[in-house]
């Protein structure tokens, strides 16, 4: 138990460290320290899950169990390899000027701050908790977004606050309306807690549930990106600075998600009408569709990838809206391949941009030429998100297809569609920026490879041979969330 | 229902409620922005009075403190700040031309009857009262988003922001007696950083485009045009 209170302590000691120690030459290397020690600390909590099976805390205010223990320790991991990869990539951007070494101290204070609202959302057991860190990790991050100060970035920020802000407060809407069906079955104080109304599930009034998930869905749907309630998401990851980009796409997501699915375990439990699950599939479906055809259309790299995580968030979400076990089994794996894959993507992406000096993508030339290691690493992340076998990614869709065609087999063209558009999407823009001549003048910079390479031997290992322990524990994970285990 | 029926607890709920709800209206149609912070810190008012109400009624202390809260925030800070900000720009005098007036109030109203559509099936398993209550709330909280698409200043946005707030926090009060004690510390803690973070951004972005109308952040679009 010692290991959750560690794993939220570092960073909230991180946050104020940083924001009083203010900005000095070794600041992105301690941040690196900051994360992995919290990288540990997760470790040592997932072994004692792994023996002990779920734990809930003495208090009652913390609940490890096998579902979000594992999106611990992908945060953690993410949250370490993109510091790694931060701190070279602001140390250039400040070289550069576009940033001084005030804000360069709010960004390593609140890129602990988005990391504690992160462990925070996974590890409470208090719905009512679980939204205020999810708001809080906005507020953490929405000043990240404006770090440049230009008009662009402003504009990002301000959309990304109200949007999120306006969105996330009908899922309090919808936690009010939990909450309501739930004292009249419990206790006041603890009638929140995830424990006791998994446990009640049953005796909650299931048309009040029913309206709390819409709110619910609506709520934390917004920070999911959904479509149509994405519009702050293109902005915010291309306005603001890389690491931040990776992040979210990697962590803030997942999370959103992750919340969305505990509110459907509860509706599903009161209600046994499938609705929830309807409302899922047909949000993720049209995300996934919408955000590939919106691929086509960019022309800012960062862009082109946020529309990729927007229509990857559409294939969870529509995973889990399905619901059996091989579609939540491959929902959960498909969240893992896909944060390792774009924060790796996004790394690349951000030295790519430095390379050519713009985030223009008719502009970003000849990136093998001029430095080998990102043009390749460019190129294999997209194949990768691309969902080409033997990645990570190929597998989860595929398990994906394979669970639409048992359940639903007329949706499966749609799928098969979106896939191909998408890769489309994808490669038409890639192939000129990392083949062909490079510009004159173009030079290699000073860059960390390492969180990439790291990320996509993962995500190739996890494509060809998912490891046993880990294929263990998504089905532990799945029999929590669909009742039966795929294996 | 009916309301001599019921006693006086329910019967100053339900007529702070449609208060509450009037306010919202007043809000949607307001031109003027220092107008608008006043109605805006009127609802907040409205909110602690419900919540020291209900605090009083229900002889539930923490409640005393989220009514501490409310006030503080929604009363003092909040409205002080913007009122600081208008002026500041120089915008207190300006009337903002609300383009379909009456278009906007009907909808507001439509909202209203949404919002009890929506809200029926609930009736089941309580009292009317909770019906109204509850349905008052969720139409504060469309209204608010109503007030944010209608209005292009973005201290009319704060205060659309704020005022769902309201609607969320009238909601837990009156249908739940608030909400755990540390749920509403959390959400106070939010607001409060994001009204600083309001503040902060004011700021910005009247150093970027030299004026606080939304509509002139327009940088950014879907597609290249």
């Amino acid at each position: 138990m010692i290991a959750v209170y560690l794993v939220l302590l570092i960073p909230f000691v991180g946050i104020i460290f940083f924001a009083l120690a203010g900005h000095k030459a070794d600041t992105g290397k301690l941040n690196v320290r900051f994360n992995a020690i919290c990288l540990l600390a997760t470790i040592w909590l997932a072994i004692n899950v792994l023996n002990q099976g779920t734990i809930l805390s003495s208090s009652k205010a913390f609940l490890i169990d096998p579902f979000n223990v594992y999106l611990i320790v992908l945060t953690a991991f993410v949250g370490l390899t993109t510091s790694i990869f931060s701190s070279p990539y602001m140390a250039h951007e400040k070289e550069l000027g576009k940033l001084t070494d005030k804000r360069l101290k709010l960004y390593y204070s609140m890129y602990q701050g988005f990391m504690l609202a992160m462990y925070l959302v996974l590890t409470t057991n208090n719905m009512g908790v679980m939204w205020v860190a999810m708001e809080g990790a906005t507020l953490a991050t929405v000043m990240l977004v404006s770090l440049y100060r230009t008009p662009e970035s402003i504009e990002a920020a301000w959309k990304y606050f109200i949007l999120c802000g306006v969105g996330i407060a009908q899922a309090l809407f919808g936690t009010i309306l939990l909450y309501y069906a739930a004292v009249q079955i419990g206790d006041g104080e603890n009638a929140l807690l995830w424990s006791v109304l998994y446990e009640n599930a049953e005796q909650l009034n299931p048309e009040v549930l029913e309206i709390a998930f819409v709110f619910m869905l609506i709520g934390y749907g917004t920070k999911i990106g959904l479509v149509p309630l994405h519009n702050w998401l293109p902005d915010a990851h291309s306005e603001g600075p890389t690491p931040m980009s990776a992040v979210l796409s990697g962590l803030l997501l997942n999370d959103a998600l992750y919340a969305v699915v505990r509110n459907k375990m509860l509706v599903d439990g009161a209600s046994h009408s499938n609705m929830a699950g309807y409302l899922m599939m047909g949000f993720g479906l049209m995300s996934f569709l919408v955000a590939a055809f919106f691929l086509h259309r960019q022309k800012d790299i960062k862009r082109l990838f946020s529309y990729s995580s927007i229509e990857h968030m559409g294939i969870m979400t529509f995973a889990f809206g399905i619901g059996g076990p091989l579609a939540t089994f491959a929902a959960l794996l498909h969240m893992t391949v896909h944060s390792l894959t774009k924060s790796a993507i996004f790394v690349t992406v951000g030295h790519a941009a430095q390379v050519a000096g713009t985030q223009s993508m008719d502009k970003i030339r000849g990136l093998i030429k001029t430095q080998p290691r990102i043009g390749w690493g460019l190129l294999i992340g997209t194949i990768a998100i691309a969902g080409f076998p033997p990645f990570g990614v190929f597998t989860s869709e595929f398990l994906v297809l394979l669970a639409t065609m048992h359940s639903y087999p007329w949706l499966t063209p749609l799928l098969l569609l979106g896939i191909g558009i998408a890769f489309a999407g994808l490669f038409r823009h890639i192939q000129p920026m990392v083949y062909g001549d490079k510009p004159e003048g173009q030079l290699p910079v000073k860059a960390n490879l390492w969180p990439v390479m790291i990320h996509l031997g993962l995500v190739l290992w996890l494509g060809l041979a998912i490891p046993g322990f880990l294929a263990n524990w998504f089905s532990q994970a799945t029999l929590l969330i669909s009742g039966s285990t795929p294996l | 229902m009916n309301i001599e029926q019921q006693d006086f607890y329910t019967q100053a709920i339900l007529s702070l409620a449609a208060l509450v709800g009037l306010t919202s209206f007043l809000m949607l149609g307001q031109g003027r922005l220092l107008r608008l912070i006043f109605v805006f810190a009127l609802q907040g008012l409205l909110l602690t009075l419900t919540t020291a109400l209900a605090a009083y009624s229900l002889n539930n202390h923490h409640l005393y403190i989220s009514a501490v809260l409310t006030l503080v925030l929604k009363v003092i800070f909040i409205p002080w700040m913007l009122r600081r900000e208008v002026i500041q720009m120089n915008t207190h005098r300006d009337i903002e031309a609300l383009h379909n007036k009456t278009v906007v109030m009907l909808g507001g109203a439509s909202l209203m009857v949404f919002s009890y559509y929506v809200l029926h099936p609930v009736v089941q398993t309580t009292s009317p009262v909770m019906l109204n209550a509850l349905a008052v709330s969720l139409s504060v909280v469309l209204l608010g988003m109503l007030l944010m698409i209608s209005h292009r200043q973005a201290v009319a946005h704060v205060v659309g922001f704020m005022s769902i707030e309201n609607g969320l926090f009238f909601a837990a009060i009156v249908a739940t007696k608030g909400m755990p004690m540390v749920v509403e510390l959390g959400v106070a803690f939010d607001v409060l950083v994001a009204a600083v973070l309001f503040g902060i951004f004011f700021f910005h972005i009247r150093t970027s485009i030299d004026s606080l109308d939304v509509d002139l952040l327009n940088r950014l679009h879907e597609v290249d045009k």
